[in-house]
């Protein structure tokens, strides 16, 4: 059996609130000790000097694109880019094509994620059949084929009714329902924030209201049936005083923000560049703060990427036309180390947010360091500067506002099931 | 200004606005002899990109350059059977590769001129992209004026009509205040978009509390699809409450002048009789068209320059 | 617009005074355009066909001066025109700034009469080319003319004066100006010649030589 020592970092551990320097050691692909000079007989070393030593982070919100779309990204070369940022873990959306709503379907991401990724894939299934916002799938057979949670995220289920159903039928299989909320008649055409800068910019506007009235309808749903509700990609500041409200009456709601709604305002948009084009868009500056003020005080759970890949010739069309999102994996952890760096919030509640609430919302393995549990380990350098180019990273697509940015905090190396699977003197070391 | 670009008027500073306002003056004269053409751009290959149909714009660049011995190249992509959507890339590479000294582009999608500029050598004038600025129309706007009036600084220019989709609008609002203007804008609600006090002008949803003491009325023109039912229920009731016509004048100053970019909706922006004759100051607005395309052609087509201006002797 | 370049901005920073010499006072000027309408009336048989053409900004002045003279000397009131050179000029391809335009007023058209062009100072000779080109595209002059206060050689274009206030010999580098255009016929003119290269990057608002 290998071993690997972990030595000389900063262990930072949310399950049991340790924060002190030491090493981890680890044999075979679990945790075997935790403390300070440990024997590293027979034990590769990985330096971790001067950098935290954290649970690898998991990412509850991506887009992996396969099936259906691997000219932007497959399985495996998104699992290379979550590894490259520190994510050990990756819940995968459904919105492939075909839509991930069928055991089938379930089926084969596993496999591939199995076979082909270094992080491990979890993958969301529909809530609605084809994403069409109308009928319920086949939960049951959907969690027996491996789903972890449903979203219908890409869409959003615009019927009260239909979303009402899906609720009450989660509760069968105890599921975690994601809800991507956007009013689509309230959006119209909008392509950005609604606001002085969308009519600077004279682009149609999306307001965040769009956002809100349906963020209040899920979170009134919920806590009439009694489900598990998580808000994804919460960007508004109405939003986030809402889930508070909502968690102070008990409803059972987690939510999460993605790295861009934590730094961008929509300011980033002057200039039109289309890798700043994002559902739900970037906000004003006085949402941005309520984010970060949301996460800091735990009424959103959990940061997550939303990690969407889109082709050159896909973002190079016009605002309009182009589609929204980013890619995040390689990026998520310099842009909310800004929360540290600012003094805003703590280095172990950040990898709190990063690796334990999304591990505990999800119910999976992983978000801790304790003696047993499975040894998947994320160092951090959190002074680390570097330039980002996306042509040099591993996903297949290179839309992020953040291309030619010097960058401050990298991950320096993962480990997942005890196997060194990055390094970033290396690259990538798997298969 | 040579080889810079012109995307909007909020890039503009008042000297550069002066600048070509001044031009444009000398240039009307050329228009006003028998041969109507000068040498200064011999030679030279503007390009007209237009993504989005208009047959007057268009045609006042083209005459603009012609007037300036320019070789003038269409281009209508959107009339070709090419798939709708155009890689930006892709049309800029083309056009560097033809070697322009000017490329004027106009397209429906806000944004487009400016990202065919960041990625293009030549110069690129923008003839209107989607709701956001449409310079050149409001540099002739301000020409105007400038000549009825004699000043911009003071004067109070009230813009009515579909704020929220209107690029004449919004570079018009640029340019008035940088010229010293107190700009007004008056709209049914919903075309107001949010925010917009954030530029610096008045907003009223009473026309006739916008129009009272104004020197200078604006009538946008208002689209078909908007006068049925989504942005105001119907063309009676625009006409009513933000149609301009005689009656709706007196509000204003006795030698108030009315201005429209065209083409006017008549009955709905302006009524009949005010579409003709004074205090309509709509065909100098389109001679000015003309002038103003000269001057901005001539003071900004070119690439880097080789050696600095000495004295021609 | 005038052609105003008094010392100070665009002028050499290291400029001594005593570099600026004055060549022609506001006494000599007139004296050598009274002499010039003398010259055009006895070389000119149909005076009441001419047509004065200022090259602005410092031919305006000396036009006007000149067709007062004419009306002194033989009461005709020829016309007098203002033909800007500037969108005929040879040299836009090379230029980093489009000079300013300058005014164009021509009462009358120019087919069939006597027009002189009028210009201050005259070096290369290309204003003058400039001139007739943008004369050509008004009509069909029957006989050109011209008139230079100053010639001051180093011609570059087989360019000749009709009619000259003053030869003065300068190095290529000097600069020659006609200072005191500022609209009001009374001021004084001169002519100045002030030494050291063209100023860098100033967009010319100086009269062309």
């Amino acid at each position: 059996m290998s071993r690997i020592l972990v030595r000389g970092g900063r262990i930072l551990d949310p399950a049991t609130d340790r924060d002190e320097i030491g090493d981890i050691l680890i044999d075979g692909d679990q945790i075997a000790a935790v403390g300070e000079s440990l024997d590293a007989r027979g034990a590769e070393i990985v330096d971790a000097e001067g950098g935290w030593i954290a649970p690898g982070f998991f990412d509850m919100h991506a887009h992996l694109r396969e099936p259906g779309q691997e000219y932007k990204e497959d399985i495996a070369s998104g699992g290379r880019s979550a590894v490259a940022g520190g994510f050990t873990s990756v819940a995968c959306m459904a919105n492939t094509h075909p839509v991930n709503d069928d055991p089938a379907t379930t089926d084969f991401i596993l496999d591939r994620g199995e076979h082909d990724s270094p992080a491990r894939i979890y993958p969301i299934a529909a809530a609605t059949r084809g994403l069409a916002g109308e009928i319920v799938t086949e939960m049951s057979a959907l969690v027996d084929a491996g789903a972890i949670a449903f979203s219908d995220d890409g869409r959003t289920i615009q019927s009260g009714g239909v979303m009402r159903h899906v609720l009450e039928y989660s509760k069968l299989v105890d599921g975690l329902v994601i809800v991507h909320a956007e009013d689509c008649s309230l959006v119209g055409a909008g392509v950005m924030n609604e606001g002085p800068v969308s009519t600077r910019l004279g682009l149609p506007g999306n307001p965040s209201i769009a956002e809100d009235v349906l963020v209040m309808r899920d979170l009134m749903l919920a806590e009439l049936t009694g489900a598990r509700l998580h808000v994804a990609h919460v960007s508004s500041a109405v939003s986030v005083e809402a889930i508070r409200k909502a968690k102070e009456r008990g409803v059972s709601v987690t939510a999460e923000v993605a790295p861009h709604h934590l730094t961008l305002t929509d300011e980033a948009t002057l200039g039109f560049d289309t890798n700043t084009k994002v559902a739900p868009p970037l906000r004003s500056a006085a949402d941005v703060a309520a984010c970060r003020r949301g996460l800091v005080d735990g009424t959103l759970d959990a940061i997550a990427t939303d990690h969407a890949p889109h082709a050159l010739h896909e973002k190079d069309l016009d605002f309009v036309e182009a589609p929204p999102g980013l890619i995040g994996f390689e990026t998520a952890v310099p842009v909310v180390l800004d929360l540290v760096r600012k003094g805003e919030i703590t280095p172990l509640e950040l990898v709190r947010r990063l690796s334990t609430n999304p591990a505990r919302i999800l119910r999976r393995p992983g978000g801790d360091l304790a003696v047993g549990s499975i040894a998947d380990i994320v160092i951090v350098d959190p002074e680390r500067s570097w330039l980002y180019d996306p042509a040099k990273g591993y996903s297949k697509s290179r839309n992020s506002p953040w291309a030619g940015k010097m960058m401050q905090g990298r991950t320096v190396a993962t480990i997942v099931g005890g196997r060194l699977v990055y390094h970033v003197d290396k690259g990538v070391l798997v298969p | 200004m040579i080889g810079r670009d012109l995307i909007g008027i909020e890039d503009l500073d008042r000297g550069d606005i002066e600048r070509i306002l001044d031009t444009a003056e000398r240039m009307r004269e050329v228009g006003n002899r028998v041969v109507k053409k000068v040498p200064t751009l011999r030679g030279r290959t503007i390009v007209n990109l237009f993504f989005e149909a208009s047959t007057r714009t268009r045609a006042s660049f083209e005459i603009a350059g012609k007037r300036l011995s320019a070789d003038v190249v269409n281009f209508s992509p959107s009339s070709s059977s090419l798939k709708k959507s155009e890689s930006i890339l892709d049309t800029a590479r083309t056009l560097d590769a033809m070697d322009p000294d000017l490329v004027v582009v106009r397209h429906a999608v806000a944004g487009v001129p400016k990202r065919i500029a960041d990625v293009l050598y030549a110069p690129v004038v923008n003839a209107g992209d989607g709701a956001h600025e449409h310079p050149t129309q409001a540099l002739l706007d301000m020409l105007t004026v400038r000549q009825v009036k004699e000043r911009i600084e003071g004067l109070t220019v009230t813009i009515v009509g579909d704020i929220l989709h209107s690029r004449v609008a919004r570079s018009n609002i640029h340019g008035f205040l940088k010229m010293g203007a107190e700009v007004r804008i008056a709209a049914p609600p919903p075309m107001i978009p949010a925010g917009i006090e954030s530029l610096g002008v008045k907003v009223f949803t009473s026309l006739r509390d916008a129009l009272s003491g104004a020197d200078v009325v604006m009538a946008l023109r208002i689209q078909n699809e908007r006068l049925t039912g989504s942005y105001v229920p119907s063309i009676r009731e625009y006409s009513a409450t933000f149609g301009i016509d005689r009656a709706k004048l007196h509000y204003a100053k006795d030698d108030v002048i009315v201005m429209h970019p065209g083409p006017v909706n008549r009955g709905v922006e302006l009524s009949h009789e005010l579409t003709d004759d004074r205090p309509s100051v709509i065909l100098d607005q389109v001679r000015n068209g003309v002038a103003i395309r000269m001057a901005v052609l001539y003071l900004f087509a070119g690439r880097a320059p080789r050696s600095d201006l000495g004295e021609l002797d | 617009m005038q052609s105003e370049h008094p010392p100070g901005p665009g002028f050499p920073r290291s400029q001594p005074a005593d570099d600026v010499r004055t060549i022609l006072d506001d006494t000599g000027i007139r004296r050598a355009l009274m002499r010039i309408a003398h010259e055009i009336f006895e070389r000119n048989n149909e005076l009441e066909n001419l047509y004065l053409v200022a090259i602005p900004n410092g031919g305006i002045p000396l036009a006007r001066v000149l067709a007062a003279n004419l009306k002194q000397i033989a009461d005709v009131e020829p016309t007098v025109g203002i033909l800007d050179t500037t969108l005929y000029r040879d040299d836009l391809a090379t230029t980093s700034e489009r000079p300013m335009l300058r005014l164009t007023e021509m009462p009358s058209a120019v087919d069939d009469r006597t027009v002189v062009l009028v210009d201050d100072v005259v070096k290369s000779g290309r204003t003058i080319r400039a001139a007739m080109d943008a004369l050509m595209d008004f009509g069909r002059p029957k006989i050109v003319q011209v008139v230079g206060l100053v010639d001051r050689g180093h011609r570059e274009l087989p360019i000749k004066l009709d009619y000259v206030g003053k030869n003065v010999p300068t190095s290529p580098d000097e600069i020659v100006h006609l200072h005191g255009n500022d609209g009001d016929p009374s001021s004084a003119l001169e002519v100045v010649v002030s030494s050291g290269p063209a100023d860098e990057g100033h967009v010319s608002e100086r009269s062309p030589a």
